[in-house]
């Protein structure tokens, strides 16, 4: 403790804490100017909304959705919005390295280390994991052929605890500070005597608070898909995503408790002068790098498998054939989900365990690359042969393929623990995992974005600036990671903020100039969704599956109504939806009409939202050492909850003859997509 | 839906029916809150374990302080342990109440599983605040912070049952056995059983190797 007063400027109030006028950084214009514009756009937003009128549907539809395909769309904006951000922080970090070449560049260092840290925390955290997260929510219970996830209203909580962590991430700007430590905090530059400030409680709860988001929905999906699919829709008979989905989200529910549980040590350590991580008394820096990579390491995996999901729907579908090898993907998915917790070592061979240990990680690194090895064999073989249409999505899933191949090899480069030693901590370790993460994740999702658009939707995106956009991404790709490899190997270490070796000053510059094409390839995103917002009556999707799909979603109606499927599907085997079609196209007739009954489905809660507010409260609390409202957080929780656990009503009914009216409608469109008479498709000619 | 459910039926004999087990439908709601209940209390235990870990790590890094065979009063510790496993034993009975619908066992057996927990918390506490006054606190070495941090954490678990073992009270006072909140008890069940288990964990790996170290 006494450690604990001697490194603190300042007093504590009872009543703010350690928060202060002096919180605010009003020497360094650019967070300000940022907040601010951000805050405008968002005020503008507001007050548009209000003056349109549209704010009891915005709250009625969306923010207390317990809908899983609302909660899908709002995990996505939040990860597409925070894309934003987290890629402007790589723009300030290309520039000042571009310029930064015997001369401080425009950042100072202060405010440079806290760039590189969020720009990590955002892009993992807020937009790879809410992106995936989000089309796992839309997707799977849909392929499944359900309702719903298992737990509805949780699933909002879920998504509402995670906007609480970008929301803090963001406050940072303004409030204090953001941790100067890089993105895993390692101690004992985190510890209280070396990072006094607000910046790593900021990175600490943000984290806490999301991870709880993260591991309900983990708990959420595993327990959708293991007891809650469509009759008939054995294990064997999932589609891929759901698999990925399903080794995902083990994965979370297994890692994602280690990393509350080291935060937690880094916690008890910096505010009640604990020793888990400390220099002194014993306390063991190396535990924590140990611990936090028995949870990264399989975080990796948490957000590839879905993208490896993406692709697998979308190569199968584009290719028009069956996924080839389907058992094997399985087998191959859960290998991975397995041996990721097999490799964490791989992350510091330089700390010294010795040449066995070093020796058996490096081994099973590249065993990982033989289920994977498998995956892209299977990608390439469904494509053998097929008639395939190169729609974005396809084009997305190639330059995947190719690019994913190079970042893999790469990884196989540092897995040997020699080379490792050499390259740990350069630019080449950052452009291997920027070649994993952008292709593999990034581009998945976009692909199912892209795929799953008119299901959300109800129209598909303009292709035309789609596939311009991916050619900016890729050719962005190259030139900007590229020439962070030949870096890493002329010696340049990770987080430079200036530096006096000329020779890499104009790879640096081509490094800028990439982050500048994948700019204008967001921009064509951008206007991608402008224009086919503006011509989505031309683009609009009637049938319910404008891809000629294969798994259950796109049996329903695009967008699906609330109970997705107006009765359950009854599944006979692989790829439930394209089997049906196929004996529709073969007999000239739909399947028979279903017995309609009603429809119990769950009511939307305001418990998500309340208790994000209240968490925000708490978090907030937390970082600046203002008990009183810690309590009242806390309380605010707990009763939200109760509030909920009293409810009378959790459901409502919606009528048979509803139910009815919607599916004669759909299945009038299934007859025209089939191109069937109404009365044949009711089989009445015969 | 319901339809489908029924074809479930008892859940020991799964994968007899003309169906394999894996193609009946959405399983009934009992079982889906009771397995994702369940799931959940893994990744506790995961977490536990991480902190286990670390005990292990750190435990015999006294910093010239103090070590567990110095501190650990196993007699106290069998009361923690024999109180906590009788709360279990209550926490049963309300489970058996809850069951046959009764009102009067099920408050009676839950306040007796809430005054065991709180028993539990008291003697702990004694024994947290008696170690801080010997001059034995988390902040002494990083042995004790690993012990204070998994001993609380267990603690903090009883704390939180609790709280929400009293709301369940509450509920079932004013709304009865409704099924949802039959479906809750059990969860709290669950939850107040796996306490048990790494308790009997904690007592073993901490205190009874602790005081042979």
């Amino acid at each position: 403790m006494s450690n604990l007063r001697s490194v603190e400027t300042g007093a504590i109030s009872p009543i703010f804490g350690k928060l202060s006028w002096a919180s605010i950084p009003f020497d360094n214009p650019l967070p300000l100017v940022a907040f601010g514009a951000a805050g405008l756009l968002i005020a503008a937003l507001l007050w548009w909304t209000w003056r349109q009128g549209h704010v009891p549907y915005v709250w009625n539809e969306w923010i207390t959705s317990v809908d899983h395909k609302r909660v899908g769309v709002m995990y996505c904006i939040l990860a597409a919005v925070m894309l934003l951000r987290g890629f402007s922080d790589a723009l300030l970090m290309r520039s000042q390295q571009a310029i930064a070449m015997n001369n401080p560049g425009y950042l100072p260092p202060d405010h440079y280390d806290q760039v590189f840290t969020a720009h990590g925390v955002l892009m993992i955290f807020f937009v790879a994991m809410p992106f995936m997260i989000g089309l796992m929510n839309f997707a799977v219970p849909l392929q499944l052929g359900v309702r719903d996830v298992a737990f509805p209203t949780l699933n909002s909580v879920s998504f509402w605890l995670t906007a609480v962590g970008a929301l803090l991430v963001n406050i940072s700007l303004v409030i204090g500070e953001f941790a100067k430590t890089g993105w895993v905090v390692y101690p004992p530059l985190s510890e209280l005597r070396f990072s006094p400030g607000v910046g790593v409680d900021y990175y600490i709860w943000a984290l806490q608070i999301s991870g709880v988001g993260t591991l309900l929905s983990g708990v959420n999906l595993v327990t959708t898909i293991l007891k809650v699919r469509a009759p008939g829709m054995g294990y064997t008979r999932m589609p891929m995503f759901c698999w990925t989905s399903l080794a995902t989200n083990l994965l979370i529910v297994a890692a994602f408790p280690i990393l509350t549980a080291t935060l937690g040590m880094l916690t008890l350590d910096r505010y009640l002068g604990f020793h888990f991580f400390t220099n002194e008394l014993g306390g063991n820096q190396m535990m924590f790098v140990n611990l936090v990579w028995a949870w990264g390491h399989p975080e990796v995996y948490i957000l590839v498998l879905p993208a490896f999901g993406i692709f697998s729907e979308v190569v199968s579908t584009f290719s028009g054939k069956p996924l080839f090898g389907y058992r094997s993907m399985i087998a191959a998915t859960m290998a991975i989900c397995l041996l990721a917790f097999m490799v964490w070592l791989h992350h510091f061979f330089t700390m010294g365990a010795g040449a066995d240990v070093n020796g058996f990680f490096g081994i099973t690194t590249m065993i990982i690359a033989v289920p994977t090895g498998v995956k892209v064999f299977n990608w390439i073989f469904t494509m053998y042969g097929g008639r395939i249409r190169f729609t974005s999505m396809m084009l997305w899933s190639v330059g995947f393929v190719v690019t994913f191949v190079i970042g893999g090899m790469t990884g196989v480069l540092l897995a040997v623990p020699p080379a490792d030693f050499v390259l740990h901590n350069s630019l080449f370790l950052v452009a291997h995992f920027h070649n994993i993460v952008i292709p593999a994740v990034l581009f998945g999702a976009f692909a199912g974005a892209t795929y799953w658009w008119p299901k959300a939707f109800g129209f598909t995106l303009d292709e035309k600036w789609a596939k311009r956009s991916f050619w900016f991404w890729i050719t962005g790709f190259y030139v900007a990671f590229m020439p962070l490899y030949v870096l890493g190997l002329m010696g340049m270490t990770r987080r430079l903020g200036h530096y006096s070796v000329p020779e890499w000053q104009p790879w640096l510059i081509a490094a800028s100039v990439g982050a500048i094409l994948v700019a204008c390839g967001i921009a064509c995103q951008i206007i991608m969704i402008v224009v086919s917002i503006r011509n989505r009556e031309k683009l609009a999707d009637l049938s319910g599956d404008p891809w000629d799909g294969r798994t259950l979603e796109w049996i329903t109606t695009s967008p699906p109504p609330v109970f997705n499927f107006a009765v359950l599907p009854d599944v006979t085997g692989e790829e439930a939806y394209w089997g049906l079609k196929s004996t529709a196209r073969e007999k000239k007739r739909l399947s028979d009409r279903p017995e309609y009954v009603d429809v119990e489905m769950p009511r939307n809660s305001p418990t998500g939202v309340i208790s994000a507010f209240f968490a925000t409260v708490l978090g907030f609390a937390m970082i600046w050492h203002i008990w009183w409202m810690v309590i009242l957080g806390f309380l605010g929780a707990w009763a939200t909850f109760v509030a909920f656990a009293w409810r009378d009503e959790a459901e409502y009914d919606i009528r048979a003859d509803v139910v009815e009216r919607f599916d004669r409608d759909r299945r009038l469109a299934k007859a025209r997509l089939l191109g069937l008479s109404p009365e044949e498709a009711e089989g009445q000619t015969a | 839906m319901s339809a489908h459910a029924a074809q479930h039926g008892d859940p020991n004999k799964l994968g007899h029916g003309e169906r394999s087990s894996s193609e009946l439908g959405p399983a009934p709601k009992r079982i889906v809150v009771a397995y994702g209940f369940w799931i959940f209390l893994l990744s506790d235990f995961i977490m536990f374990a991480a902190f286990f870990a670390a005990y292990a790590v750190l435990s015999s890094e006294t910093a010239g302080g103090p070590a567990g065979r110095d501190l650990f009063d196993l007699p106290l510790v069998q009361w923690e342990t024999a109180i906590l496993l009788l709360s279990s034993f209550a926490c049963g009975m309300a489970g058996i109440a809850t069951m046959v619908r009764h009102h009067v066992w099920f408050q009676v057996s839950m306040a007796a599983t809430a005054l065991l927990g709180a028993g539990f918390l008291a003697l702990e506490l004694y024994e947290f605040t008696h170690l801080i006054g010997e001059g034995a606190g988390p902040g002494r070495s990083a042995f004790l912070s690993s012990f204070f941090a998994l001993v609380g954490l267990h603690g903090v678990h009883v704390a939180l049952g609790l709280i929400w073992l009293t709301t369940m009270m509450a509920q079932v006072w004013s709304k009865g056995f409704r099924e949802d909140i039959s479906r809750r008890i059990a969860c709290f069940a669950l939850f107040w059983h796996a306490l048990d288990i790494i308790w009997v964990a904690l007592f073993t790996v901490v205190y009874l190797l602790g005081v042979r170290s």
